[in-house]
């Protein structure tokens, strides 16, 4: 019989087991799961708790240098990426497990990256052990100490690194408690469903009629862009590397009394994610899961360089604006996602109980001609 | 006797044109060869048709080439933003009549018709950053730098030159009017249904390119009007209308009309600010606005009378 204090015995031992620092043999004896990873929103399959002991996580990511179209302009620049995406796609672990990452540089890219991982413990979070020229791959495990959302991004040295990294070359990690998620007394709580955005500040320059101008490569582009970058005004901020990515035909989807987590990360510049016509219902504004979520906000802070987790259960049907609350940067410069959530209408939370007409409700009826020319 | 064909710099209206007969001709024609009948009847009619219509209504000195377009009437979903019962619902479908048929520019007014405008210190400066090929359709303007163009090209012309309302466009474009009620909502009245079912409609828009084409470059419709529903919009005069209809569909209460939105049609309809040059999404906005913001203009075609006045002076030229 399963006692309450068996329990939480029981629960102290596994805490002390996976507290314990494995020696290098230990971790060759650890249990290994390969993991394929997914471009974001999405993000691949994962427990939200775990039973079982610390693992090594398996994941490999390419690096591509590409030209993706950055907004409905055709506006071209020439990215960076992990694994072809711009963020690049987020690995889930939960903590103690050890992340072990493959980071290829075909010989096909012209520039040597590396990845520092604001998650990991030491050598410049790997970024001094993971300096890759093309033709190379290198081979990085560390170890995930602290729970949390957080950033990840190339850092090749001096001016290269942000360059790099508002060329698009950052993503996130999400190490999970191995209990989950707690709110603010200890009790779990799960989603449904995580989606990932990751926010990116893009400087593209311009030539003297104001049209953004397009180069033959990114060696090319440097100079004009490391001047736009210096005046720290972006042309484009936008979620998952383009304007329009998370709105209309790739809008996010969800439906009524749905948990959905939010992880939303920005590695350069400070955020303030808003959804419209919606809360955080917890929200880890830093990321950080050891600490307590904040309940009920509107609009939370992303600093710049780190991830945050916000956990809401949609409670009306219709769209939802996800933007960063500076709404020059989601109309003006592309930072805005759309959720489309299913459901039924809930007239005690909202009513039209008027429409829109004239003040006082005045009663002209009369027959409906086609609209009337306006002389002036 | 016909005056010599004005300039053509686009070609297609040369062969009108060259029937313009002006005025002092006409007299100096009536002095020459002129009878007393003849004379007494021009005298009776010049006047009225000179005044309304100048020597022939066919015949400005309008430097593009215009399409007739026959009076008729057609079924038309009006614009506006409509609801039944308190639930928004698709604008009603009416009857139509374009009671004397249009005159129509046959493509859209150019960066050079336009910069002729500005010259002339009618219009005000574009602020478009494309499109300044001078046969590509003035791309960046407001409803107001529309009206604007209006007014001083029907002074320059002596002919009422106006916007059309969005009933004409719709009626001009013909096969090209985009209908834009709600298909895909399943009825159930249920207004977030509905709102997702136009959200869906409006994201499968397809996205065209920003650049502005030549003129001619989206081809004719049926009626040989070229460019319509290209990749540039075009304002009308209409103005924002909100009404309230009954379970039966009919007008109910007070109608909002705000004239500071206009309806710009082309691929799809939308309501623009009247001094908005660069329609833009963003926001909770979806799909793909209007590429670009740009205009035509049309004028009424004379009465019967007028025009069998124009006939008879005609004739009377002839005799
Ligand atoms: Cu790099």
């Amino acid at each position: 019989m399963f006692t309450r204090r068996a329990l939480m015995a029981a629960a102290a031992v596994t805490a002390i087991v996976a507290g314990m620092p494995a020696k290098a043999d230990d971790i060759s004896k650890l249990p290994r799961e390969h993991v394929e990873l997914v471009a974001p929103p999405f993000i691949h399959a994962h427990e939200q708790a775990t039973k079982a002991g610390p693992k090594v996580i398996e994941f490999k990511m390419t690096i591509q240098e590409k030209e993706l179209v950055i907004d409905n302009e055709g506006t071209k620049i020439h990215a960076m990426t992990f694994d072809g995406s711009v963020p690049g796609p987020m690995m889930v672990v939960h903590q103690d497990d050890y992340v072990e990452l493959t980071l290829v540089n075909p010989e096909t890219n012209t520039m040597a990256h590396n990845i520092d991982f604001h998650s990991a413990t030491g050598g410049l979070g790997g970024g001094e052990l993971t300096l890759v020229n093309p033709g190379e791959q290198v081979v990085l495990r560390w170890k995930a100490t602290r729970a949390g959302v957080f950033v990840y991004h190339c850092a090749p040295g001096g001016p290269m690194i942000p360059w790099h990294v508002v060329s698009g070359m950052n993503g996130a990690v999400m190490v999970l408690p191995r209990d989950g998620l707690k709110d603010e007394t200890g009790k779990q709580i799960k989603y449904d469903k995580a989606v990932y955005i990751g926010e990116q500040d893009f400087y593209v320059p311009r030539d003297e009629k104001g049209k953004f101008k397009s180069y033959e490569s990114a060696g090319e582009a440097y100079p004009d862009t490391l001047e736009v970058m210096r005046k720290l005004t972006p042309t484009h901020v936008v979620f998952n590397g383009k304007v329009g990515s998370l709105t209309g035909k790739n809008a996010l989807t969800s439906k009524v009394g749905e948990r959905v987590l939010i992880v939303h990360s920005q590695a350069n510049r400070d955020s303030r994610p808003h959804l419209i016509g919606g809360h955080g219902d917890y929200v880890w504004e830093a990321g950080k899961f050891a600490n307590p979520p904040e309940k009920d906000l509107e609009t939370w802070f992303i600093r710049g360089g780190s991830a945050g987790a916000a956990l809401y259960t949609f409670r009306e049907p219709g769209v939802y604006a996800y933007v960063t609350h500076n709404l020059i940067e989601a109309v003006e410069l592309g930072a805005t996602a759309h959720f489309k959530v299913e459901g039924t209408w809930n007239d005690d939370l909202m009513k039209q109980v008027s429409p829109p007409g004239p003040i006082g409700g005045g009663a002209r009826t009369g027959a409906l001609e086609a609209p009337a020319q306006h002389k002036h | 006797m016909q005056a010599s064909a004005p300039s053509c710099p686009r070609g297609g209206d040369g062969a009108l044109a060259k029937r313009t007969t002006s005025r002092q001709e006409v007299l100096v024609f009536l002095a020459l060869h002129g009878k007393l009948a003849a004379k007494l009847i021009f005298a009776a009619t010049a006047p009225l048709v000179l005044a309304a219509t100048g020597p022939d209504w066919r015949e400005a000195p309008d430097r593009v080439p215009v399409v007739h377009v026959a009076a008729g009437s057609f079924d038309y979903r009006i614009a506006g933003a409509f609801d039944r019962e308190g639930r928004p619902v698709d604008a009603p479908v009416r009857r139509f009549a374009v009671g004397r048929g249009l005159a129509v520019m046959k493509t859209q007014v150019t960066v050079a018709d336009y910069d002729r405008c500005v010259a002339f210190g009618g219009c005000a400066q574009r602020t478009a950053k494309t499109g300044q090929r001078p046969d590509a359709p003035a791309v960046g303007v407001s409803w107001q730098d529309a009206s604007a163009y209006a007014r001083w090209y029907a002074k320059a012309t002596g002919k009422a030159w106006r916007l059309p309302t969005d009933a004409e466009w719709a009626y001009v474009a013909g096969s090209r009017f985009a209908d834009d009620a709600v298909t895909s909502d399943d009825g159930s009245g249920s207004f977030a249904r509905r709102w997702l079912a136009k959200y869906d409609e409006e994201s499968g828009r397809t996205a065209v390119e920003k650049a502005p084409r030549p003129v001619g470059g989206f081809g004719e419709n049926e009626r040989g009007v070229a460019d319509l529903a290209g990749n540039v919009w075009e304002w009308t005069d209409t103005c924002y209308l909100r009404q309230g209809l009954d379970a039966e569909g009919e007008p109910t209460g007070a109608r909002t009309v705000n004239c500071g939105v206009r309806v710009v049609e082309g691929a799809h309809r939308a309501y623009v600010t009247d001094f908005i040059r660069d329609a833009r999404a963003g926001g909770c906005a979806v799909g793909i606005p209007p590429a670009n913001l740009g205009f035509r203009l049309v004028r009424d075609e004379p009465s019967r009378t007028r025009r069998a006045l124009g006939r008879l002076q005609s004739w009377l030229a002839r005799a």
